[in-house]
């Protein structure tokens, strides 16, 4: 059977470095750091700015991140007044890591201190791990496959690949995708701590000699992804393509990454093969990148093996350097940076770099932002990696439009 | 809380409580519908907590039943609160 091919029409982003895609993009480029003493909290996200009283009251904290980027992503496809499908045709499926940790504290704390007949009626719709999902098909009517997907921090990715196949095997004509997450809360800091996973200088410099951890942030992406045929019969402005999608399992370790990277580099080369490209197209990759010191390795060993020769030849940089690590959100919010730096020709920068680490030897993009060396004029293609804690490995091959 | 309360002060308690859950304070009256100030089944058991914590006394969902307006639900609470 002929597979449908995926447009992406829309993006949404609630990140660190602020409400909206275009300001996660325009400030990355500009080398903006979001992170503030050692976390990356969204700062200038304000609520009822995006949601009524009750609406709000009925989300974790990570709904509502989703809610206020969905809505972005739905107006910037041009699907503010009205479906462009039959909504039994369009789909929702976002990723989360650990889903509304927050509800479950205040609740637990709730149980604790006042006892059973205290906890709220609201904790359960609000902790839910698919309240993301549930809540974007209630807003917009998304009567199509409607679920979450739960891992860890490629929960993002996953997320995206399962509406790509979607679409592309005609199940939903549309899907609203993407992720979200809102993990600032003690339990979630004290837990990553005590695991040596947090920076305990507060620092995300991904592929950087000194890095020590990552930097935990919050918010959501969320993307509107389409089959391209209906895109473009109804006049729809395309971003770009979602051309290949791969995932694999380690089964090495819960949380440490197999040493030589084989289950990353094997997502990568999946989702090239899925493509029809191969490592030659790839003019920029957007890394996992989280700045501990067993990913940025590993992932790095991993790109050598998927990409050859050509790894040492492109751009490598990541997101987080400028978010912190968004989790579950981290590959929705990605991909979005990634679409937006392909259409702009540019690798943004990993900021932070400055002592290169003995075998990271690739070319992370330190200091500024720089135009990509495209050569014939083709669209500029990316690979988006996430890996998450329990081996979960998912690479998007992205291309511009 | 044995003690009589006011009537006045349940009608303020479950007006509060409606208006803290997102009801719009415009149109939230004694003689409004549930359904006209967007109170559902997960508000009425957030009211039931709030009231329950506050008048000590019981309620079930089958109590409200036959509610219709916020002055059905006021009612019901001065009647049990007795």
């Amino acid at each position: 059977m002929t597979l449908h091919d995926v447009v992406i029409t829309g993006v949404g982003a609630v990140t660190p470095l602020g409400v909206g895609a275009r300001e996660l993009h325009e400030r990355w480029a500009a080398g903006v750091c979001g992170i503030c003493d050692g976390e990356a909290p969204c700062a200038d996200f304000t609520v009822t700015d995006h949601m009524t009283t009750k609406e709000a009251r009925r989300a974790d904290r990570s709904t509502q991140f989703a809610i206020a980027a969905g809505d972005e992503a739905l107006a910037d496809a041009g699907w503010a007044d009205e479906l462009p499908y039959d909504a039994e045709l369009v789909g929702c499926v976002l990723g989360t890591g650990i889903g509304g940790i927050a509800t479950i504290e205040n609740n637990h704390d709730t149980l604790r201190d006042t006892g059973p007949g205290a906890v709220s009626p609201l904790a359960v719709p609000l902790m839910m791990s698919n309240a993301g999902s549930a809540a974007l098909s209630l807003r917009h009517g998304l009567r199509g496959p409607v679920f979450s997907v739960v891992s860890a921090c490629a929960a993002g990715s996953h997320a995206i690949g399962t509406a790509v196949r979607m679409i592309q095997h005609g199940e939903a004509e549309a899907v609203v995708t993407g992720g979200a997450e809102a993990p600032l809360t003690p339990l979630s800091r004290a837990a990553f701590a005590k695991m040596n996973a947090l920076s305990a200088s507060g620092i995300s410099r991904p592929f950087d000699a000194r890095r020590d951890g990552f930097v935990m942030g919050e918010g959501a992406g969320v993307l509107v992804l389409e089959n391209g045929d209906a895109a473009r019969a109804r006049g729809a402005r395309i971003l770009g393509t979602v051309r290949g999608y791969g995932s694999t399992g380690d089964a090495h370790h819960i949380t440490a990454p197999q040493k030589e990277g084989r289950g990353g580099a094997r997502a990568m080369t999946i989702a090239l093969q899925d493509a029809g490209l191969t490592p030659e197209d790839v003019d920029y990759v957007n890394a996992h990148g989280t700045s501990t010191q067993l990913n940025d390795r590993a992932e790095t060993l991993a790109l050598k093996l998927a990409l050859g020769e050509r790894a040492r030849e492109i751009p490598v940089s990541s997101t987080k350097s400028a978010t912190g690590h968004l989790l579950g959100a981290a590959g929705a919010v990605e991909a979005i940076a990634t679409i937006l730096a392909l259409r702009d020709r540019i690798a943004p920068p990993t900021i932070g770099w400055e002592e290169p680490d003995e075998g990271l030897d690739l070319d992370y993009v330190p200091g500024t932002a720089r135009p990509l060396a495209l050569s014939n004029g083709k669209p500029a293609v990316a690979l988006s990696n996430s890996f998450g804690f329990g081996g979960h490995n998912a690479t998007l091959c992205l291309q511009a439009a | 809380m044995a003690t009589k309360t006011a009537p006045q002060d349940i009608e303020t308690t479950v007006m509060e409580a409606l208006a803290q859950f997102g009801a719009d304070p415009d149109v939230l009256t004694r003689d409004a519908t549930l359904e006209e100030v967007d109170v559902d089944s997960l508000d009425l058991v957030e009211l039931t907590q709030v009231i329950e914590d506050k008048y000590d006394i019981d309620l079930e969902n089958a109590d409200f039943k036959n509610v219709k307006t916020v002055g059905d639900v006021i009612d019901l609470v001065v009647e049990r609160v007795g």
